[in-house]
């Protein structure tokens, strides 16, 4: 019996930078919902890969420019009206435990959404090829992992937030110091990120729900997968800032 | 007539739109949305021209009571120098050019069918729109609008008491700004991934249009700058509203501590100006591809060095992240920094002054064709010319020290920055707007607009350049009570005479464009005789661009006056003609 794996693999669209153009994707192919209104698979996905690349970039700009205001902040010394002098305002802030166990989770969730991506992936290959009694979409026993994703992207917010009030149980608030002035932006404006990636998961949860194809639903994830890892990274990075240049 | 050659067109990712709402308003379609940009930048430069007439009125009849005002103080002048600034910058100069004939005319200048994302080409330009009602909204809450420039320098905007319209006025002047940066961002996205993923066959990059180029380096410019910008709002919010000190040093209002400490507002200015030069070539790039474009249409002579043209549209977009420092010359900055600084921005007159070497190269010796664009394209490069050569100056931080914040300034990106980029939307309207619309323009109007504006320009903005020499301060509300500015009044009469005039001649430019929208004589697929695709399709163009087809590219965009072809221009999509001319 021809059996197939649910690691098959959609031909890597490639990102044409060079002076060679870009021949026109012909009609339909790829994907089964390729009738009129959309070019193949590989070019949707390799069009949604380069726009994420590209919206990345200024997700990029805006932690560099935090980081910046970070460093240069830190080292400002500021006048105490009491003893006429200079002093620094800068209290480091001792950071929750509790943030080294949700990046612990936002890692897993990493792991969990790189399967998924794969999963998908290879249901969007095998899809054409379902018509034939022989061959199967994919293993009916699949683990869910975009779920399991879901679950874990949820519970780092939840971390992140009961991490928020163990810093104001411990005295930093917003405004408290300038160090926690940057804890809470930093920790918040990395989670509001988050969301839209957690917003893309229900996406792509609901897609076939609302009757969207294999190679649609595919797009989807393969694009929060990737946002999803850039985010994981990021955390590490805002961590390890606030962790270790403070 | 030569024939052009087509390929089966990549399927258009949404069908033609039925109804008025779905056709107009909530349109999918790049060049409905490229028209909402440029519908939503004509309705923005009217309300910051009005606003500068009132500027103009108050400095020479400071007592005279304004209509909607009243009686001016020097805050509320303060409010309308801010708003004018503001709005003219993003609303005006950054959305006309990139968003309305970007977005309108670089799909069809590579041949694809639309955008690569039209969901989110539709969602910036109603995020813009959105940025424009809270940024108009500020006029009308308590307090009224901020007063801190168009800059927004700390600790002046950093805090809810510094003066009238320091309250919800600027707060939502922050947020409008913030709204528009993630309009901006999507829209760069799209123009980025569309220039490089949906470039029909044959057309290299070394084949695009100079104004596919300017709209593509301009995106990539908008991606980083914005996101800066962005942050810089996002700090500043917090201090205005959480009590934060990242801009706010320890200060005192009326005797009483303000409870911040510590910030600094030089960081405001470096995160700005991170921001804010890049921004005057977000602004005058599209004009540069524009007036590239149609000085070659209408000398009938290829573009003089395509190729140098490309490499300096790229070094003009690389040293403008390179300069910001040159505005806070006088901030204290190091010696030693501020010469770096100087230095890297006398390097970006070199990529400027090829561009104009090689925009004198394509007139000289060209059958010139003295159209209404191309009067303002010409009308550009010499406003670039006399804008441009005052930077050099300033650029210098001895002698920065003598003309900063004198009227010497504005005058100089006034005209650079602002008029020259004006130029450029005056010129590509009267280029475009058959293709457009269908029709061509008044001819006489046009004319009588072009001399109107060219005079008027260099009528305001030259003798601001004498003010500033004489050490006229900018921003100061009423002069008659300054001793030793009372010799400059008559030069400031005669600005604000120039402006009338000016301002006049704005609405010939008006009723042309309305009148012909309806009125005007139908227009032929290529009335210019241009070469570009966007003169192969059908005027207006049809939904999908090209009626199904997607042109097969075999020519570079500037094939004029070639030997042995049967006219004297080869378009894109003609036959090969051999090696490029």
């Amino acid at each position: 019996m021809a059996s197939f794996s649910t690691t098959a693999t959609v031909e890597d669209p490639r990102i044409a930078l060079g002076d060679g153009g870009i021949l026109p994707p012909t009609r339909g192919g790829g994907g089964d919902d390729s009738g009129p209104g959309l070019p193949d698979y590989a070019t949707r996905l390799r069009r949604a890969r380069l726009g994420l690349l590209v919206a990345l970039t200024p997700v990029l700009m805006l932690f560099v420019s935090f980081t910046s205001a970070y460093i240069v902040r830190q080292g400002l010394p500021t006048l105490d009206p009491r003893t006429n002098t200079l002093v620094r305002d800068w209290i480091p802030v001792t950071l929750p435990k509790l943030l080294l166990i949700n990046t612990g989770v936002l890692i897993l969730s990493s792991v969990f959404i790189e399967l998924a991506r794969r999963q998908i992936k290879g249901q969007a290959a095998l899809r054409p090829n379902t018509a034939h009694p022989r061959v199967s979409a994919g293993d009916p026993m699949r683990i869910p992992w975009l779920s399991m994703t879901l679950v874990l992207g949820l519970t780092f917010l939840l971390g992140q937030w009961t991490a928020w009030r163990q810093l104001a149980a411990n005295g930093f608030y917003v405004a408290t110091t300038p160090s926690s002035s940057f804890v809470y932006l930093l920790t918040g404006t990395h989670a509001i990120h988050l969301m839209g990636g957690v917003l893309a998961l229900f996406v792509a949860g609901i897609a076939s729900l609302l009757g969207r194809s294999a190679a649609t639903r595919s797009i989807v994830v393969d694009l929060t997968a990737w946002y999803w890892h850039f985010m994981a990274a990021l955390w590490i990075y805002i961590l390890c800032l606030l962790e270790f240049a403070s | 007539m030569a024939t052009h050659e087509f390929a089966a067109q990549e399927s258009h990712a949404h069908a033609a739109p039925q109804g008025f709402v779905r056709k107009w308003v909530f349109s999918l379609d790049h060049k409905v949305i490229g028209l909402q940009y440029y519908f939503l930048a004509l309705a923005a430069v009217f309300v910051g021209m009005f606003l500068s007439l009132l500027m103009r009125i108050h400095l020479i009849w400071p007592t005279l009571p304004l209509p909607l005002l009243g009686d001016i103080k020097p805050e509320t002048y303060l409010t309308l120098v801010t708003m004018h600034g503001t709005i003219m910058v993003f609303f005006v100069l950054t959305t006309a050019p990139q968003g309305g004939f970007g977005n309108y005319f670089l799909p069809i200048q590579i041949g694809a069918p639309d955008m690569a994302f039209p969901v989110l080409n539709m969602l910036s330009f109603w995020t813009t729109l959105l940025g424009f009602i809270v940024m108009i909204a500020a006029f009308f809450v308590a307090g009224g609008a901020p007063l801190h420039g168009w800059t927004g320098y700390a600790p002046l905007s950093a805090m809810q008491s510094t003066g009238p319209g320091e309250g919800l006025g600027a707060d939502l002047w922050i947020i409008s700004i913030a709204i528009f940066c993630i309009g901006a961002l999507m829209g760069a996205l799209n123009f980025i991934t569309t220039t490089l993923d949906m470039r029909a066959k044959g057309m290299t990059m070394m084949r695009l249009p100079l104004t596919v180029w300017a709209w593509f380096v301009t995106a990539i410019l908008g991606l980083l700058a914005f996101g800066v910008l962005l942050s810089a709002g996002i700090l500043l919010l917090m201090d205005r509203n959480l009590g934060t000190s990242f801009f706010v040093p320890l200060v005192t209002i009326n005797g009483q501590l303000t409870g911040h400490k510590g910030g600094s507002p030089l960081l405001w200015q470096h995160l700005f100006w991170f921001f804010g030069h890049p921004e005057v070539y977000i602004a005058i790039l599209p004009a540069m591809g524009m007036c590239s474009q149609l000085l070659s249409v209408f000398s009938r002579k290829p573009i003089f060095g395509y190729k140098a043209m490309v490499y300096a549209i790229l070094g003009i977009g690389f040293l403008g992240f390179m300069v910001w420092g040159h505005h806070m010359f006088m901030s204290g900055m190091s010696p030693y920094t501020a010469f770096a600084f100087s230095i890297m921005t006398m390097g970006i007159g070199v990529p400027s002054a090829i561009k104009t070497f090689n925009w004198l190269g394509t007139l000289m010796r060209g059958r010139i064709r003295f159209t209404s664009p191309m009067l303002f394209a010409i009308g550009f490069v010499s406003l670039f010319v006399s804008g441009g050569i005052s930077g050099p100056f300033l650029a210098q931080p001895v002698l920065d020290i003598q003309l900063h914040d004198t009227y010497f300034v504005p005058a100089h990106f006034h005209l650079i920055m602002g008029v020259a980029s004006i130029f450029g939307i005056f010129a590509a309207t009267y280029y475009w707007f058959p293709k457009m619309f269908g029709r061509m323009m008044n001819e006489s109007m046009a004319r009588w607009h072009f001399w109107f504006s060219f005079i008027g320009t260099y009528a305001i903005f030259m003798p601001m350049h004498y003010l500033g020499m004489a050490g006229m301060p900018r921003r100061y509300s009423q002069l008659t009570e300054v001793t030793y500015l009372h010799g400059l009044i008559p030069l400031q009469k005669f600005i604000t005479y120039a402006a009338f005039v000016t301002i006049a001649g704005q609405l010939i430019f008006l009723v042309n464009l309305f009148w012909s929208m309806f009125k005007g004589k139908q227009a032929s697929d290529n009335p210019w005789e241009a070469t570009t695709l966007e003169w192969t399709t059908a005027t207006p163009p049809p939904h999908d661009n090209f009626g199904g087809h997607t042109p097969v590219v075999h020519n570079g965009p500037y094939e004029y006056n070639v030997p042995g072809a049967p006219r004297d221009y080869v378009m894109q999509s003609d036959p090969e003609i051999g090696p490029a001319h």
